[in-house]
């Protein structure tokens, strides 16, 4: 995807008090509210050229580039930079932690101002709306009023459509993938496995584990369900087989096969780079959302001026493709200009982060039409 | 599609679509024709396709596409949203055909229709002096391999539009990319229809 152009270095991320006091849709308030965030690329003049890319349950601001010392770059490093999908040559791209995160902003791990201790579990319900809304504080705060794009996937995808539903006029374009405008019983249901097994580690102590022994089998636990949803059957089989694993231990109900060898790996390095407690309230934020809140999803994309790309990818079980047709269906009731497009992967829900090839095409060209229009002639382009 | 006739299917529904017009391209392939009504006749263009190099060939042109297909592609638009529906050498390749013509009526205000001419007298002569399943330029596919679910000739789409009470506006046969007027349900390999309810 690279075209010989030098792809981004070394990044920081960097924080933003974004509001003193932050009025929540729950009524509590909650303050004061950094979030911490990475930008690419540069705003033009016009500051039209702003890309929002909102990430997904575990991720955080450290989009694309490398932290200094690290060997690991962002978590959609390759969609990211000169000449690639998200171009920063052409765009401003911005990507911000989410309110309730760990990994820079304000969540259940910061220190409550008025205790000076950890929030726990005395921080207050969040939702898919309230960590938009402080994500449009930072936007302001960057001097953007109306964003080019706003991208994401499963988590991400919920939180460009909630940009969509509550500030219609200040987003181009939204990039919806492999998300859905609210969960079903059974995605709620995998959500409630996880924070069932972080809730049972006797080391979460209600949420009081800071500073000392972390709930870190509960929330492996709940990584590991978390990657069986995120694979698929074929993927699963293609990757693992029934190979058993080379260094065989006298048995002991320890890991005999490569799949739950690899399970037991994603879920010991999860425990070191996320909070359980963020899983908890996250994971909540995800199961609240309802896009529809009570009304036909059409009547929500009524009257929507911005151009939507929908992606969807058919061995996907986690946000299966339907959710994404029901999208576009809406779409199509309210006569939203929206383009669908289902990627052949075999990779399940984990597609969105692996099938680059197709995404960057569909995604360069979108962004492209949405900043040029049809031939030069937006108006003449649904 | 295949045909020896793109272009002058093409030339005739640009010239039928009038500047700044809706239309809505069943099984719009990789976008030629949309690409041509946006430049040329500036139309707003909605496309659907099936398949899935298409559908990126579709973005790359800049177009708004949605993957699926035409048989469950229509319901959900309302009355008379395009201005055009266009079925250019789809109609045989969709299922329930008589329903799909029925939506597509609904949902334009005109729908334009081509597709090839099974009682071509090429096809004509292969099934009754050699036997076999017809192979023709518009009609290229073996009996084993052909996406194509329905036969017709134009005097069936002519009888079928005046039985159903569609109005047919205007009509066109072509040979060869060239348009013709002697004996069409002989000698055409494509019919273009302009119809309305």
């Amino acid at each position: 995807m690279q075209h010989g152009k030098s792809e981004i270095g070394i990044v920081q991320t960097r924080h933003a008090t974004v509001a003193e006091t932050l009025v929540l849709e729950s009524g509590e308030r909650l303050g004061p509210v950094t979030l911490a965030y990475e930008t690419y690329g540069e705003l033009n003049a016009e500051r039209s050229n702003g890309v929002l890319i909102c990430h997904a349950l575990s991720g955080d601001a450290h989009v694309a580039g490398y932290h200094k010392g690290e060997r690991k770059p962002g978590w959609w490093h390759e969609m990211v930079g000169p000449g690639r999908a998200f171009d920063t040559e052409k765009y401003f791209v911005i990507c911000s932690n989410v309110l309730g995160g760990c990994k820079g902003s304000t969540g259940p791990g910061s220190i409550n101002p008025k205790t000076g201790e950890p929030y726990g579990l005395s921080f207050p319900l969040i939702t898919i709306g309230d960590m938009v809304k402080a994500q449009q504080l930072l936007i302001q705060y960057l001097g953007i009023d109306r964003l080019r794009a706003v991208a994401g996937g499963s988590m991400g995808g919920m939180q460009a459509l909630e940009w969509l539903r509550s500030a219609p006029g200040k987003v181009e374009s939204g990039l919806l993938i492999a998300t859905a405008a609210k969960h079903t019983p059974q995605q709620i249901a995998f959500n409630e496995v996880g924070r069932q097994a972080i809730m049972a580690d006797h080391q979460w102590q209600d949420g009081n584990y800071y500073g000392g022994r972390l709930p870190s089998k509960g929330l492996a636990v709940a990584r590991m369900v978390g990657h069986i949803t995120y694979m698929s059957e074929t993927s699963m089989l293609e990757k693992f087989g029934r190979q058993e694993k080379c260094e065989k231990e006298p048995f002991k109900f320890t890991a005999d096969f490569e799949v739950e060898g690899y399970l037991h790996n994603r879920g010991d390095s999860f425990v070191k780079r996320f909070d359980a407690n963020s899983y908890l309230y996250i994971t909540k934020a995800m199961d609240f959302f309802d896009l529809t809140a009570q009304q036909p999803l059409h009547e929500v994309f009524r009257g929507l001026d911005a151009k939507l790309l929908v992606i969807g990818f058919r061995s996907d079980w986690l946000y299966p493709v339907w959710q994404l047709q029901e999208i576009v269906r809406a779409c199509k009731i309210a006569g939203v200009n929206a383009t669908y497009c289902e990627i052949d992967s075999t990779c399940g829900h984990d597609a969105f982060l692996l099938e680059i090839k197709q995404e960057a095409h569909l995604i360069s060209h979108f962004l492209k039409r949405v900043a040029n229009g049809y031939d030069g002639a937006d108006e003449y382009a649904i | 599609m295949q045909s020896d006739t793109p272009a002058l299917d093409q030339r005739i529904i640009a010239g039928l679509v009038h500047p700044g017009a809706s239309v809505l391209d069943l099984g719009c392939g990789s976008g030629e024709l949309l690409h041509l009504l946006a430049r040329e006749k500036k139309a707003r263009v909605q496309g659907i396709e099936i398949d899935d190099q298409a559908i990126y060939a579709c973005v790359a042109r800049g177009l708004c596409v949605l993957h699926g297909d035409i048989d469950t592609g229509l319901a959900e638009y309302t009355d008379k949203s395009f201005d055009y529906v266009i079925l250019n050498q789809s109609l045989q390749q969709v299922r329930r055909i008589e329903a799909v013509l029925k939506d597509s009526l609904r949902v334009g205000k005109k729908v334009i229709i081509s597709f090839p001419n099974f009682a071509y007298y090429r096809s004509r002569v292969q099934i009754f002096f050699q036997g076999r399943t017809p192979v023709t330029p518009s009609l290229p596919y073996e009996w084993y391999d052909t996406p194509n679910l329905h036969f017709l000739s134009m005097s069936d789409f002519i009888s079928y539009c005046s039985r159903k009470g569609i109005t047919i506006e205007q009509k066109y046969f072509l040979n060869n990319n060239k348009a013709i007027t002697f004996l069409p349900n002989l000698f055409a390999q494509i019919g273009l229809f302009l119809i309305s309810q």
